[in-house]
């Protein structure tokens, strides 16, 4: 008698998903185009109508959760102090919370930046800077400069906590809307993202959603409750950890290439292996995610194989043609779909190319120093070596007969020794989409949305 | 509380001093920032900014201290922070040199204290509470 359905409205597509929780199946899938420039509500419909065609004996819907990427997902700026530290750590706070970051800054804010925050397309502001104790003399600085641009963005503030008084007198004289968290850094190197996570999936709830006109779902879905990319950082997390007598997998990684961009998320520790290597830098996060805003198959298209010579580019491929062309062709028809094996094979060459290149940016690094008791390493980042199962997921992957061919291209490279790439990991293709509803139904049935994971993900 | 950075300089791993100097630093009331072993100038640098530090206290036992802490002062003047008070210690030259002329080296080279092998912490922790103006 129950069936929880869970819905992602994605920027293309509204995909449902519906778990019948009694025989703990999913009953089926389906999707149809997202129509947030009219009424989200006729996709959803749409979609729901398909499913219940190719599902008539589908039993009575009691629960809906749903997540959203719809109209742009959730785009925000981090500022902070040094770039390596509280600029990254506020950076991280904002990727692990689902949101897309481009607009960075350190140290103190300009006019000409001021200028760009107003102009850029952002919903909410990571403001960073300073341990506990630390600096404060910037985020001071900082927050003045913000108020005084009247920005009708809100403002989280995570950073020095002996700032926070006179952040929130200069914030609550400008009638700025804030929030104040704890910091992002509260010590030298310590990554603390957990409140600002929370508060950062609270505005987009309340404020992001109606913003965006997905509002209205809500009177058939309930309260859309995150960012989809965080929905699959949840599911890439329970599936890695297990629930209570359900085992996990183990450290793994989840690879999404889309349109715009490529994500990529880990969850596992990635220490140091050996004694001789030293962990440097930021602390890393245990589920980490980074974005490529650069590596797409369809609207960064162009930017992509800006990245590439075309001699690199044929080590990926043996197409023949004009590559920029190509490429242009994708990025001014999004909905391109390729036809002839040379078009399919020039976008299994993109597909490699945000594999490989997302990977180098996301796994850790080593570097050697010669001391006198011999080499050591530096690393910075996560060792992901020891990776057990790599999830390719998104729409060229999931409709490649080639998918695990392409997700081939994260295993550690001769050309790129220096790179903690994973070694010997099992590939997994989330051939049904289900990655962002598992998170969502995670949410209320983790053993559930484990063992369902499990059984497709193949 | 007056925050002091710590570290030891270069491709140097000498892990022990460090760990006293620390543990008496803190001892001693101050908020201890340890950025290891093996640790750059910029690490030590990025810490002393984000921690808003009133000294950075470099260690360096395998001779090669003098080549890692060039330029230490104008990199701190470059990030904004010129007026910290930087401290080395250790065996941070090569060689038995006479030491009037290495202490007046790294004088030269903007750091306010130096000390030779064998030094005490305590005779650097009353510099600190003179320099500090504690």
């Amino acid at each position: 008698m129950s069936v929880h359905l869970l819905v992602d409205f994605g920027s293309t597509y509204t995909k449902l998903t519906a778990v019948d929780l009694e025989e703990e199946r999913i009953v089926g899938t389906s999707k149809a185009m997202t129509t947030v420039k009219t009424n989200v509500l006729d996709g959803f419909n749409n979609a729901m109508d398909k499913l219940k065609n190719t599902h008539p004996d589908m039993k009575e819907i009691t629960a809906i959760s749903a997540c959203s990427s719809a109209a742009g997902g959730l785009k925000m700026a981090a500022i902070g102090l040094v770039e390596e530290l509280t600029v990254e750590a506020a950076k991280r706070a904002c990727l692990g919370a689902g949101a897309l970051v481009n607009t960075v800054f350190s140290h103190h804010l300009s006019r000409k930046e001021i200028k760009q925050l107003k102009n850029a397309d952002i919903d909410i502001i990571l403001l960073a800077g300073g341990t506990d104790g630390g600096n404060k003399e910037c985020i001071l600085h900082n927050a003045k400069k913000l108020a005084d641009a009247k920005l009708s963005v809100p403002i989280i503030v995570a950073g020095n906590k002996d700032a926070q008084d006179e952040i929130e007198e200069i914030f609550e004289a400008s009638n700025i809307e804030y929030y104040i968290v704890e910091n992002v850094m509260p010590k030298l190197k310590q990554l603390n993202v957990k409140e600002a996570k929370e508060v950062i999936r609270q505005i987009f709830i309340t404020k992001i959603i109606e913003a965006k006109g997905i509002k209205k779902a809500e009177e058939q879905t309930g309260e859309i409750i995150m960012p989809t990319p965080e929905a699959v950082l949840i599911a890439a997390e329970l599936l890695a950890k297990g629930h209570e007598d359900v085992e996990g997998f183990g450290e793994l990684m989840v690879i999404d290439i889309g349109g715009a961009t490529t994500d990529v998320h880990t969850i596992g520790a990635g220490f140091p292996k050996r004694s001789e290597v030293i962990f440097k830098g930021l602390q890393e996060p245990f589920a980490k995610r980074t974005v490529e805003g650069d590596l797409g198959m369809r609207y960064s298209a162009n930017a992509l194989v800006s990245l590439v010579s075309p001699y690199e580019f044929k080590q990926y491929s043996s197409y023949q043609h004009d590559i920029g062309e190509a490429a242009k062709k994708r990025h001014e028809n999004v909905d391109y779909l390729p036809e002839s094996d040379e078009e399919k094979e020039f976008d299994r060459a993109l597909a490699k190319i945000c594999c490989d290149y997302s990977m180098s940016r996301h796994v850790g690094q080593v570097e050697v120093v010669y001391t006198p008791l011999g080499n050591m390493y530096y690393q910075t980042g996560k060792d992901l070596t020891d990776i057990r199962y790599v999830i390719g997921t998104g729409g060229v992957l999931i409709n490649n007969e080639n998918a695990k061919d392409i997700l081939r291209e994260v295993n550690q490279k001769s050309n790129k020794k220096l790179e903690l790439r994973p070694t010997d990991p099992i590939f997994l293709i989330d051939q049904l989409y289900i990655l962002s509803a598992m998170g969502l139904l995670g949410q209320k049935y983790p053993k559930l949305a484990i063992k369902l994971m499990k059984r497709h993900l193949e | 509380m007056k925050t002091i950075v710590i570290g030891v300089i270069g491709a140097d791993v000498h892990a022990v001093g460090n760990k006293i100097i620390e543990h008496v630093l803190t001892e001693q009331g101050y908020n201890v920032v340890n950025v290891g072993v093996l640790s750059t100038q910029e690490d030590f640098i990025h810490a002393a900014i984000e921690t808003d530090a009133d000294a950075i206290m470099v260690s360096s036992l395998y001779g090669h201290g003098e080549i890692d802490c060039k330029y230490m002062r104008e990199n701190c003047v470059e990030a904004g922070i010129g007026k910290v008070k930087l401290y080395v210690g250790g065996n941070i030259v090569v060689g038995k040199q006479d030491f009037k002329e290495v202490e007046q080296r790294f004088k030269k080279m903007g750091f306010d204290r130096v000390y030779p092998p064998g030094t005490n912490i305590e005779d650097a922790i009353a510099h600190l509470r003179e320099d500090l103006g504690e």
